[in-house]
């Protein structure tokens, strides 16, 4: 006996009444803003460490002090986002390698040690030893804090973050060069502030060419950044951050002003990216096509097994 | 009664209960017996303590809880369906269509909700307690663990309402209840299995729809049942999650269902995103990269 219904792939996934299969993140405007927030600490220290090796000690100091800004305000963001803040002690309770937010809260913890003590050190001239020794371990630890929240979206049930895995790391390296380069383009003089506009403009580049990459290998999963308030977002986070970056290159070294506001338009520009792949994430976990269709499709095409399984012995 | 521990083949999250381990007891609920009364609902919430849910009239048949989530640990699901099914709905002419029905009364397998050319599926729905629990392991403070019995609980001392289970769960079960800031779902009555209690649900249910006992007696159990249905030419009739080949390497509570999982609102082919953390890795690593690597090539060229 045949059945069409195997034949034919559906157009439209079943449904429970059109229920999510998903739940909803439960978490907060604060996460969004710390993606921003440890993207700029972790790409400024960075930023900093190859300023000194570049001799370029104007733009070290004031990488420094932006890397330190980013820190600062990192974890009252991820606290206040917990349902029992006074139990963030907890994130340090164990150290697991499946749970990016738990290797990542042991990153940011590190990152946070050396950076207090590099550009405390930088920036008061106390403990010059200690400054100098923990600023190549805060640089290194910047790069993982500036990719791990792409991770630690990836590692969910929630489609449009999950088929990212590959990609959305790119956007978000991005999004922190742009996010350091342009807050060091604003704290810096012109003539010091090269390896800054080229951070920034390389960063924007790369964080919206990457959101395109994503958006397109994602195919109709990809389909919330193109919708609803993550559309919105996401076509605001493109043209601010091509305009930011633009103004940054064109009249940025020739003009204070110009850099300043090329930056401020690229680092609103980059906010925007953030909030456009939080939102993205819950709209995909909203629709039940999203999570059934692609499922349904890899069982019917013999890609898995699926978790159903009818009797074998039917005629 | 048997001396099968324990062994639970994840790589993420392995028992390591050494003698006190037990063996994992699981739940198989089989819908095709599923009258709708929502006792395991009722049950659990009394047992647990757990605040109701306020609903309103959703006018999804007799359903208005809808989903699992922080204040639902057992959820009944009616799916009504208008189209000619049942046993004799797959006889070539009518002698062979008696001859069903007849094998079906011989049987006992009648399944209560059948008739008239339409249909009602009933199922009641639960936490999964997954061999490989996605929850369990993106949990960053070892709140949610994994009980001598195989099951996955959480320690509610200890969850601090990070919320990173709630998205991590295929099957959108686990969920933070508000003005607690918790996460809560469905211990399979941990507290009664200490105590050699079978879990209120599955005491509560009056038909035997909810079974609770081994895993291992369990799957046994459901593909008898599979087997005596598809003879009776219930051929619509499978089983989800009995087996250790799907994403998740297996349900500790599966389920015999009499359509597609996702008619119920279940995901056809749920993957814990564990088995994909180390693609998670390397990605962000390859990012960190080249970050790293942009940070250099932006010092070329000079301070100008």
């Amino acid at each position: 006996m045949t059945r069409e219904r195997a034949m034919v792939p559906r157009a439209e996934p079943r449904s429970y009444y059109g229920q999510p299969v998903l739940k909803q993140p439960v978490w907060s405007p604060e996460v969004p803003f710390y993606f921003f927030s440890g993207g700029l600490a972790g790409a400024s220290a960075g930023l900093a460490f190859a300023a000194a090796l570049s001799g370029n000690r104007e733009l070290e100091r004031r990488a420094w002090l932006n890397a330190l800004i980013g820190l600062s305000v990192s974890p009252p963001l991820l606290v206040s986002d917990l349902g029992r803040p006074e139990r963030f002690l907890n994130m340090l309770r164990m150290f697991k390698v499946t749970s990016p937010m738990s290797v990542g809260s042991w990153i940011l913890a590190a990152y946070g040690a050396a950076t207090s003590v590099a550009a405390g050190s930088e920036l008061t001239g106390l403990f010059p030893v200690a400054g100098r020794a923990a600023k190549l371990p805060s640089a290194l630890l910047g790069l993982p804090l500036a990719t791990y929240t792409a991770g630690l979206l990836a590692n969910t049930a929630v489609p449009v973050w999950h088929g990212a895995r590959f990609t959305l790391p790119f956007v978000f390296a991005g999004g922190s060069a742009a996010s350091a380069g342009a807050a060091a383009t604003i704290a810096t003089r012109p003539r010091h502030a090269g390896p800054a506009r080229r951070l920034a403009v390389g960063g924007a580049a790369i964080a919206v060419g990457g959101a395109l990459v994503m958006e397109r290998s994602l195919g109709q999963v990809g389909e919330p950044y193109r919708k609803g308030a993550a559309g919105k977002l996401s076509r605001a986070a493109g043209t601010l951050s091509l305009a930011g970056a633009g103004l940054i290159a064109t009249a940025g070294r020739r003009s204070r002003a110009a850099a300043i506001a090329g930056g401020a338009v690229l680092t609103v520009g980059i906010v925007a990216e953030r909030w456009a792949v939080f939102r993205a994430g819950f709209q995909s976990a909203a629709d039940p096509r999203y999570t059934v269709g692609p499922q349904r499709a890899r069982v019917e095409r013999g890609e898995a097994p699926g978790a159903a399984r009818k009797a074998c012995t039917n005629s | 009664m048997s001396h099968r521990v324990l062994t639970l083949d994840t790589r993420a999250s392995g028992a390591s209960y050494g003698e006190s381990a037990k063996p994992r007891m699981g739940f198989f609920t089989d819908t095709s017996i599923c009258i709708g009364c929502k006792a395991c609902e009722v049950a659990c919430k009394e047992w647990n303590q757990v605040p109701d849910s306020p609903g309103e009239f959703s006018g999804k048949s007799y359903d208005n809880t809808l989903a699992l989530d922080a204040n639902t640990w057992r959820h009944v699901a009616f799916v009504e369906q208008r189209k000619p099914l049942g046993a004799d709905a797959a006889a070539e002419d009518l002698v062979q269509a008696a001859e069903r029905a007849n094998a079906v009364d011989g049987w006992g397998l009648q399944t209560y909700q059948e008739g008239d050319g339409v249909r009602w599926l009933m199922s009641s729905d639960v936490c999964k307690h997954c061999t490989t629990a996605a929850c369990l392991d993106v949990c960053p403070t070892g709140a949610l663990f994994r009980t001598e019995f195989g099951t996955v609980v959480v320690q509610q001392d200890v969850c601090n309402g990070c919320g990173y289970c709630v998205p991590a769960c295929p099957f959108g079960v686990i969920d933070r209840r508000e003005g607690d800031g918790r996460v809560w779902k469905c211990t399979l009555c941990y507290d009664r299995l200490r105590d050699d209690m079978e879990p209120a649900c599955a005491h509560a249910c009056p038909t035997k729809s909810i079974q609770f006992g081994e895993l291992d007696d369990l799957r046994e159990r459901a593909a008898q049942r599979l087997e005596r249905m598809a003879e009776a030419g219930q051929t619509e009739a499978r089983l989800y999650g009995a087996d250790n080949e799907d994403g998740v390497d297996g349900f500790g509570a599966f389920f015999l269902l009499l359509d597609e999982p996702e008619a119920y609102g279940l995901p056809p082919d749920p993957v814990a995103t564990t088995h994909h953390v180390g693609q998670v890795w390397a990605g962000v690593l390859a990012g960190a990269a080249a970050l790293g690597a942009g940070i250099a090539a932006a010092m070329i060229g000079g301070r100008r």
